[in-house]
């Protein structure tokens, strides 16, 4: 059992940080505080990707080694190897892409942080938005509290709903005379 | 006059057709906001969704070039997919991708009047290059074949869409609040989507979608796809506002610059809707055994909740805007309810309704922004006695109202009848009674408005006999008369929900 909590540390890490954040976002009236709690939603959701591309003994996906030299030899002779495999990859010939099974190393699984260096730039625009919406109602409202905006939005819809309501009885009155 | 269309289209450009299509607006987007003027502005955008309406068009022949339908996969940059980027254009996304970019098209032609009288001077060319980054996120999520590209185009739409509704604390204050919730409530629901994504990609190792469906077989009993396909539905659901996850919406809707209103009603949650019928059918498939029960014990309920609900809510508002944002809500209801009885019927009838719906929902709150412009207010009140004094207008929200409750010869009566024959095929009367039922409380609050309009005095005698100006009125009375149309001769738009349902289910499940 003890085993089974360990050893998926980073998703209780995950989960924990997940929960943290939605609570904040549900429970705190402060608009700032708010967007902190998606902040931190958000960056959990980095974390479990990341966490995902990790493999057991990886290391960070840059070839080197026998990986990267193979059993080519070094210096120009070696470049001029780069070169001619470089051009016969582009022309479209796979045979020198080598599977995960002959590489010496292992490799941690790249796709994941490259798609999270997207999720960054998403969460970064929405969270500048956000802020920029709290600034113009902290400018219209004077105060960034949830419930305080809730109570000014309902006295002006009670008073408009006031307003209708004598507006529709003189013109109903003036429709009848 | 489509096909003549596209075979008119020179092969380059028709080859690439499906990068063009969202390639454009995205590109003229940052041009349109470094522009010194808004007209010069609002020109560079009916030039970009105008190009873009024209690639959806020949997509749509291409695409209908074959009995059966074909499927165009385009590799984006020219990586091959699985491991490149693709875009995949079906019989199902070709309708969604020519909804969105038509009623794009005519909101650029139809907003300028009001966009002027409702934006500062300052901002117009901003706002414009804000709208085109929505229209291609929109016809983006549409497009796209890939899982993580969907999200990416969900939340470049969605951002912009923070921005425009924000934008009408001009004329209302109460317009931040509302883009507040929504960025809150909108981020949830994307993240919750990407979190479902990484599950699929956890258990698969691929994110092009037509590749999903294939390995998500395999592992289709794992409990990482089981928390996927939740995570997934729920992100989905809350971009779609399905009930009970719509609160963001009325609000959003009734604050936010009429425009913005119009072209969200009639695109938005339509794209959502599509990108949740995507994952539904294509991804996962009914053979998927969680799918099922969710279908009958969630996506079911949850429709005929929204039906009833909403449009109690909808009776009961003052304001037209919130009344028919509350009714938006109570269609999404109709088209979950049609895609959740998960047969080709079905779903044709929710993709009948999903496009019907777009199109009377964008001629309603066009006629709204009309009035808006040259009455102001939005309430029951302004309201009163226009069909005296803007009878072209009003007629116009008469026609489209008509077509939302369901009058016979209008969009709203073939798509409603679709739905019921679908439900009784699946034995649902019960559920095609309480259909029928809402229809009854949509005559209710519509014809509210329509008896204030057209049989009350107005309130204000002042009000002189004024139209809105005819740069709106043709935008409204294509829409108000394609509405007819499909209401008298539904054969087209009806072969083109029944291929894309075929698309989902295969030949022969009609």
């Amino acid at each position: 059992m003890l085993e089974f909590v360990l050893e998926r540390g980073n998703y209780w890490a995950v989960i924990g940080l997940m929960m943290i954040g939605l609570y904040i976002v549900f429970a705190s009236t402060n608009l700032l505080k708010r967007l902190v709690g998606l902040a931190t939603f958000q960056t959990s959701i980095l974390l479990f990707y990341v966490s995902l591309s990790r493999i057991n003994g990886g290391t960070a996906p840059i070839l080197y080694g026998k990986d990267y030299y193979g059993d080519k030899p070094k210096g120009d002779e070696g470049a001029a190897l780069d070169k001619s495999v470089d051009a016969s990859l582009t022309a479209g010939d796979v045979g020198y892409v080598k599977s995960l099974e002959d590489f010496e190393h292992i490799y941690s699984n790249p796709l994941p942080h490259v798609l999270m260096l997207t999720a960054i730039v998403v969460g970064v625009a929405t969270l500048a938005v956000g802020l920029a919406i709290t600034v113009r109602i902290r400018e219209a409202y004077g105060t960034v509290e949830a419930d305080e905006i809730r109570e000014m939005d309902l006295d002006v819809a009670i008073s408009e709903a006031i307003d209708e309501l004598e507006e529709r009885e003189a013109a109903e009155g003036s429709g009848s005379a | 006059m489509i096909e003549l269309i596209g075979a008119l289209m020179p092969a380059s450009v028709a080859a690439h057709a499906p990068a063009l299509l969202v390639a454009v607006p995205m590109l003229m987007a940052p041009f349109a906001a470094i522009l010194p003027n808004g007209r010069l502005a609002w020109l560079c955008t009916i030039f970009a969704t105008g190009f873009s309406l024209l690639m959806a068009i020949v997509l749509l022949t291409q695409v209908r070039s074959i009995e059966g339908g074909a499927v165009i996969s385009y590799a984006m940059g020219g990586w091959e997919p699985p491991a490149g980027i693709e875009f995949r254009i079906d019989a199902l996304n070709a309708i969604v991708l020519l909804l969105v970019s038509g009623i794009g098209f005519l909101a650029a032609i139809f907003g300028w009047p009001s966009i002027k009288a409702e934006i500062l001077n300052a901002k117009i060319a901003m706002f414009f290059s804000a709208y085109l980054m929505c229209f291609c996120g929109l016809l983006g999520v549409a497009a796209t074949g890939d899982a993580f590209n969907l999200f990416v185009f969900l939340e470049i739409s969605s951002i912009a869409t923070y921005v425009l509704v924000a934008l009408g604390y001009s004329r209302d204050r109460r317009a931040l609040p509302a883009a507040a919730n929504y960025v809150l409530m909108g981020t949830i629901g994307a993240s919750f989507f990407v979190i479902g994504v990484g599950f699929l990609y956890a258990a698969t190792g691929t994110l092009n979608i037509a590749e999903l469906a294939i390995r998500l077989q395999d592992v289709a009993d794992s409990k990482a796809v089981l928390a996927g396909y939740a995570f997934i539905f729920v992100g989905l659901g809350l971009k779609a506002a399905m009930f009970p996850l719509h609160q963001w919406l009325p609000n959003a809707y009734a604050y936010s610059p009429n425009f913005v209103t119009m072209f969200l009603a009639a695109t938005a949650t339509k794209v959502a809707i599509y990108a949740l019928i995507r994952f539904l059918f294509t991804v996962f498939g009914t053979d998927f055994a969680f799918e099922g029960t969710s279908l009958v014990w969630v996506l079911m309920p949850m429709g005929i909740a929204a039906m009833v609900a909403c449009s109690f809510q909808a009776v009961f508002q003052t304001d037209i805007k919130r009344t028919l944002a509350y009714s938006s809500v109570a269609q999404v209801g109709y088209i979950l309810l049609g895609v959740s009885i998960g047969t080709a019927a079905g779903v044709s009838a929710g993709m009948l309704h999903l496009v019907n719906h777009g199109i009377i929902k964008g001629a309603l709150f066009m006629a709204v922004s009309g009035v808006v412009l040259v009455y102001q207010g939005t309430s029951l009140n302004d309201f009163r006695g226009l069909g005296q004094s803007a009878p072209w207008t009003m007629t116009a929200f008469a026609i489209s109202g008509l077509s939302l409750i369901g009058i016979p010869l209008t969009a709203g009566f073939q798509s409603k009848y679709a739905l019921v024959s679908a439900l009784l095929d699946q034995g649902w009367w019960w559920a095609a009674m309480i259909l029928m039922f809402t229809s009854v409380l949509a005559l209710i609050y519509i014809g509210r408005i329509l008896e204030a309009i057209f049989f009350r005095a107005p309130t204000n005698p002042n009000k002189r006999q004024k139209e809105a100006p005819m740069i709106m009125l043709v935008p409204l009375w294509i829409l108000a008369l394609s509405s007819i149309w499909i209401g008298v001769d539904a054969t087209f738009l009806k072969s083109l929900t029944d291929a894309a349902a075929l698309s989902l289910f295969g030949q022969g499940a009609l």
